[in-house]
């Protein structure tokens, strides 16, 4: 099994680095780290913490994004798998409760899979349809109430620890190691990325292009359900009308920092992942600040704009043209 | 070898084409051309793909920069940058593909970026008045209120001709402007061309289809490879003649020596169809493919013969007769399907079709064959890499590194790419549409090469190409197509490129003239 790890990856590691070193700045016990219960505390574990629903979301949009599709419900799935959850926790086992969220979240992958694949509608809007119905599927399992929970092996899932890493971050850290066996150990990774970088060529090679889109979005499906139940057990409740709001985008955003191209074709996993940790970097160092978090918007807002221009094709030319228009000078 | 000993045009010359080139890197798309239209000529342009007629008509119309040669348009010279430059010049083109907005009425098309306006505000029933008076002149009377999606093709067709003309042209190109059109719809278009020819404007006409040709032209201009092969007035020049030019190539010499193996029906037979075929798309054929032995397909443009690789290779269902491998009858209903049969297939479109422009040579190569053994036994990255540099090797892929994206590659290594792709998977049948198209001299025969030593490993090869010479030189046998129809087989000595020509020639109606 290979992970790769293109040199393309300094941009990211370098940006994670740097906003690592700001945040020091602004907060001197920023990696300082202590032991409680069993548990490892201190701000660093927080940025992983807090990053892991992005980053498993990220971990299913990174490989749709590569089959040149998006997809836009994985914040609501969020919200039906953490209601499905929920609701069964105080009266099922765990394995009951995880496997009923995870098959939520199979369903709704393969429902946007077969819009996609099989109907061919514009990945963009298919999964619009879910991103918009999937609240009100999920309202419709919690009975539009905020359903809580006191299960504590569901807790646990939140809020537990594993060796004194939290569990989400042990979670998190098992899918990439699983989707990079999968993807990576099998042809999948090739085929998915062949399919994204030419569908027509791809599909004139033999290769299964239909059955490739369909399960990049099971798959996506499935990981937004893991981080609707990993949200879920962190608040010990589930909200469907907040849980996993707006994620999507941070996802997308998470993606494209990671270097994959929307237009699909190659993709890191580890990169998109860094991109989840690059934004909830950003997040927590501006909550450390004691800015106003309002800020956080605007901020994030630069560094899409940074990146954006880093891949842009065109800063080349306007570079050239510069040096041109300096030398023109007298 | 230009031939521009044609009667000089009778009428005064409004544009004027000379020494025109342009390269694309290695590739000449352009060489030295010239080429005159007159006032009021209604002129064809013709050539089969990739003989350089958009890249003339591109370079005309700004859209290309030209790297050598002059055009004058009633004696001055111009240079237009972009489309709207050439059209202010008063060239304008309309494509096959209307560049209209279908949403949008046909007056608003019409008068789109130069409505009537009063204090600012567009008087649409002047709007809609003028262009029922312009439309009228064309023959059409319509409601110019309605969007434009609810009318015909060709009614689509002559709003963009009306609106060229209006913008104040002078020289109207037009684009395949027949190709989606039914016969009752051509004649329109056709009484709307002589109209304005008649008016003075200088019409260059592209098209496939050759009676349309012979009934509105005046005069021809043929291109291959670049090159202009000749300038004729329509009414001297016997349709053969016409063929020759387009199809007929300068024997290079390396490559002209027939193929040395005659025809051995003791040879097994590999694949075969029978009565296969689609409704509408290509009429059902008879076609058995024998190992170690090269099908020509040969035809003009649009005449089945792509039409019946995609067929063969599945990538177009076809909705009658059957297939089979060795004897066996096969389900035929996908490229999956075919490349599990030890089918290949090269496209024509090789960057839209064929590679996969970010992934590396070596991705490339290995695809099909991974593809084929499936997600569960991924081929190691050692054997990737035996696999890349073995073809790589084979088939003198230059720059010989596996990793560099396909996409930086020339035309002619990209094609022997797609080649290995498919060697790659121990294929019993290859199908090569144009496999040299697009590619420099040097590795066309390098390619013609590999096609022979191929077939004499035993494979079973069917090639399209649209030079006769190139398929009469690796072809034991080859099929004739007109019309979407499979119209006769040569074999043996009879693989000649004259016997071609006259096969493709021969005279019978045309469905649409039966029609008509």
């Amino acid at each position: 099994m290979t992970l790769r790890i293109p040199r393309r990856g300094l941009a990211q590691a370098f940006a994670l680095i740097v906003i690592l070193m700001i945040d020091r700045a602004v907060s001197p016990q920023f990696f300082n780290l202590h032991l409680q219960d069993g548990r490892l505390f201190g701000s660093v574990i927080d940025v992983l913490n807090r990053g892991t629903p992005v980053a498993l979301l990220s971990l299913g949009m990174v490989l749709v994004i590569a089959t040149g599709g998006i997809d836009l419900s994985v914040g609501a799935v969020m919200a039906i798998a953490g209601a499905t959850a929920a609701s069964l926790a105080d009266t099922h086992s765990l394995p009951v409760v995880i496997g009923s969220a995870l098959a939520v979240g199979l369903a709704c992958g393969l429902w946007n899979g077969i819009l996609v694949a099989v109907l061919r509608i514009q990945p963009i809007v298919a999964t619009l349809i879910l991103m918009v119905a999937g609240r009100g599927i999920a309202q419709l399992i919690t009975e539009g109430r905020i359903v809580t929970f006191t299960s504590p092996d569901l807790v646990w899932m939140g809020n537990g620890a594993v060796l004194g890493l939290p569990t989400p971050i042990v979670i998190a850290i098992g899918m990439l190691l699983l989707t990079g066996a999968v993807v990576r150990g099998t042809a999948l990774g090739l085929l998915i990325e062949a399919t994204g970088g030419n569908a027509r060529a791809s599909e004139l090679s033999g290769v299964g292009t239909r059955a490739m889109i369909l399960s990049v979005y099971v798959w996506c499906g499935i990981c937004a359900a893991l981080a609707g139940v990993i949200a879920a057990a962190d608040i010990m409740g589930a909200d469907a009308n907040n849980a996993g709001l707006w994620l999507e985008l941070d996802a997308i955003l998470a993606v494209v920092i990671g270097g994959t191209s929307l237009f699909g074709g190659r993709f890191s996993l580890v990169l998109a992942v860094a991109g989840a940790l690059i934004i909830q970097a950003m997040n927590t160092g501006i909550l450390l600040s004691g800015y106003p978090p309002e800020l956080n918007l605007l901020v994030k807002a630069v560094v899409v704009l940074a990146v954006l221009l880093a891949q842009s094709p065109r800063l080349g030319d306007l570079s050239r043209f510069t040096a041109r228009w300096r030398r023109s000078k007298p | 070898m230009s031939d521009s000993s044609a009667p000089p045009a009778a009428r005064p010359s409004l544009l004027e084409i000379r020494g025109l080139t342009k390269s694309f890197g290695a590739l000449k798309a352009l060489q030295d051309v010239d080429f005159t239209l007159g006032e009021g000529e209604i002129h064809a342009l013709l050539g089969e793909n990739g003989a350089g007629k958009s890249t003339l008509i591109k370079v005309v119309t700004g859209v290309f920069a030209r790297d050598a040669g002059t055009v004058r348009l009633a004696g001055d010279e111009i240079a237009p940058r972009s489309a709207k430059d050439a059209v202010e010049a008063g060239i304008a083109t309309v494509y096959q593909e209307v560049n209209l907005l279908p949403n949008l009425s046909v007056a608003q098309n019409l008068y789109l970026g130069r409505q009537p306006t009063r204090f600012g505000v567009v008087r649409q029933a002047e709007m809609r008045r003028r262009a029922h008076a312009l439309l009228l002149d064309y023959g059409l009377d319509i409601d110019v209120g309605a969007p434009l999606a609810s009318y015909s093709v060709a009614v689509q067709h002559i709003t963009a001709i009306a609106r060229a003309v209006d913008l104040s042209a002078r020289v109207l190109i037009l684009d395949e402007p027949t190709a989606s059109l039914d016969r009752h719809e051509v004649e329109i278009l056709f009484r709307v061309m002589r109209k304005l020819a008649a008016d003075g404007i200088g019409i260059v006409f592209v098209s496939h289809f050759l009676d349309q040709v012979y009934e509105i032209c005046d005069r021809v201009t043929v291109l291959r490879n670049g090159r202009l092969i000749g300038t004729r007035d329509i009414t001297d020049l016997p349709r053969l003649d016409l063929i020759r030019m387009m199809l007929g190539r300068e024997l290079a010499e390396t490559t002209h020596e027939r193929a040395a193996s005659q025809p051995d029906t003791a040879r097994e037979v590999c694949v075969s169809f029978k009565g296969f075929g689609k409704q509408g798309y290509v009429a059902p054929f008879d076609l058995e493919l024998r190992r170690g032995e090269v099908v020509g397909l040969a035809g003009l443009l649009g005449s089945g013969r792509t039409e019946t690789a995609r067929l063969v290779f599945g990538a177009e269902r076809a909705d009658s007769g059957e297939a089979s491998v060795a004897g066996k009858a096969v389900r035929l209903n996908s490229p999956r399907d075919a490349a599990g049969l030890g089918f290949g297939y090269c496209p024509e479109e090789r960057k839209t079709e064929g590679i996969v422009a970010d992934l590396t040579v070596r991705e490339n190569i290995v695809l099909a064959l991974q593809a084929r053994r499936g997600l569960h036994r991924p081929l190691s990255r050692r054997e990737q890499d035996e696999i890349a540099m073995r073809y790589i090797r084979m088939l003198d892929i230059r720059p010989p590194d596996p990793e560099r994206p396909i996409g930086l590659l020339s035309g002619g290594n990209q094609q022997k790419a797609l080649l290995a792709r498919w060697l790659a998977t121990s294929p019993k049948l290859l199908v090569l549409d144009e496999p040299t198209r697009g590619i420099d001299v040097g590795a066309h025969a390098e390619i013609i090469r590999l096609v022979r030593d191929l077939c004499e490993q035993g494979l079973a090869l069917l090639v399209i190409s649209s030079e006769l010479d190139e398929i009469v030189t690796y072809s034991n046998r080859v099929v004739v197509l007109r019309d979407r129809a499979h119209v006769e087989e040569l074999k043996g000595d009879a693989v000649e490129v004259s016997s071609i020509l006259a096969a493709i020639a021969a005279d019978a109606p045309t469905a649409q003239e039966v029609a008509s």
